[in-house]
């Protein structure tokens, strides 16, 4: 049970934690967003060449996992409060997890790909 | 005193007594209200159905004195847990106009209103009408270990107590006067939708005794209360502690509880 592995309070110290960096990076985009002009930074080129700068392609790997674990964490906790049972709380807990993770993979493959140009007009 | 005004068999008033002139003033009020009783038998009904009774009232007469009187007069059957009539043993909480109360401590001249319903707390099974079950909140208040935990006594032939400075008391005096009456946990949203919430009536006892310095069971019962359905699926609505007849801040317990939990209070 992924309560045995972490306890509901390191679970918890994350899932604030992650809204707290989360709440920052978004401020660094939407910035980097309004010194380009938001018309503008909604072309295709543009958002290209967004992932092509690896200090900004980090910052959207680092939003995707902050938003994903602070999301998925706060679905399972909604989950859970419908209704319970242990072979329900333990679907829903490594349901979460396993789409978190999938969530991440997917997203990171993007970024990657099109930081390294694999990814053209 | 009886109906007619007269005093129990072995009471006299001295005749010129000026209290007794006081007394005399008192007339009968001609105040009059609608109880509506929620009657619910889960053995032989599917659903709630509403009884209505023309009560009299005074200034001064509870909700729990007037279903007592229609229990008396009107209809025996009604089903309804009291016993002290003061607020202490926290037996008579239901749903007084919508809102969790103690019928006891409940005046029906306060609640400025045409009628009067009463139903079973929310977040309780019905045994029957007024009365619910409070297996749930005893289990739960259980599971907190709400007690001094240590391992030396208190008394022993040098010492006679743990001595505690008004600072150290000031602590958790307010959460020890929790009755048990479980409005809170009838008025907390969680309770409703979550059947494995510890619920604000156990976690403020946790508190109580996680804040007692003389307790040294702060780590024992922190963990207890650091699962699924512990202290984090408070969303802090703040109802158990606005219901709270005794003036119990659960809310607020559950927030210095959890300051605990997140290491930034020792």
């Amino acid at each position: 049970m992924m309560s045995n592995i972490m306890r509901e309070s390191h679970i918890m110290k994350i899932h604030y934690l992650t809204a707290l960096v989360a709440v920052g990076f978004v401020i660094i985009h939407i910035m980097v967003r309004i010194t380009q002009g938001f018309a503008n930074s909604l072309e295709f080129e543009s958002v290209i060449a967004n992932y092509k700068s690896i200090p900004y392609a980090i910052v959207l790997e680092a939003m995707l996992i902050l938003i994903s674990v602070h999301g998925f964490n706060g679905l399972r906790i909604i989950l859970l409060e419908l209704k319970q049972g242990n072979a329900y709380e333990n679907a829903v807990t490594y349901g979460c997890l396993v789409a978190m993770i999938a969530l991440i993979a997917y997203g990171s493959r993007t970024i990657i790909m099109a930081s390294m140009g694999m990814v053209e007009a | 005193m009886t109906k007619d005004g007269a005093l129990p068999k072995g009471f006299e008033r001295p005749s010129s007594s000026p209290s007794q002139e006081k007394y005399e003033k008192v007339k009968p009020s001609s105040k009059t209200t609608t109880l509506r009783i929620s009657k619910f038998n889960p053995k032989s009904d599917s659903t709630s159905t509403f009884s209505e009774f023309k009560v009299h009232y005074e200034k001064w007469t509870t909700v729990l004195d007037a279903i007592l009187e229609v229990k008396q007069q009107m209809d025996h059957s009604i089903g309804v847990r009291y016993s002290c009539r003061q607020a202490t043993c926290g037996s008579c909480g239901m749903i007084i106009n919508g809102k969790p109360k103690l019928a006891c401590f409940t005046k029906i001249s306060e609640l400025d209103s045409d009628s009067v319903t009463v139903e079973p707390m929310n977040n309780f099974p019905i045994i029957r009408d007024l009365a619910v079950g409070f297996e749930r909140l005893i289990a739960t208040h259980k599971r907190i270990k709400p007690y001094i935990i240590r391992d030396d006594s208190e008394v022993t032939s040098e010492t006679k107590e743990f001595l505690q400075s008004p600072e150290d008391v000031e602590k958790y005096i307010q959460f020890a006067g929790c009755i048990k009456c479980g409005l809170c946990n009838s008025a907390c949203p969680t309770m409703a939708t979550d059947s494995s919430f510890v619920g604000p009536q156990a976690l403020a006892q946790a508190y109580r005794y996680v804040a007692d310095n003389r307790d040294k069971g702060k780590d024992e019962r922190l963990k207890i209360i650091d699962e699924r359905h512990g202290i984090w699926g408070c969303h802090f609505a703040g109802s158990c502690s606005q219901v709270c007849p005794k003036g119990v801040d659960p809310a607020m317990g559950i927030q210095l509880l959890r300051g605990y939990l997140l290491g930034y209070r020792k």
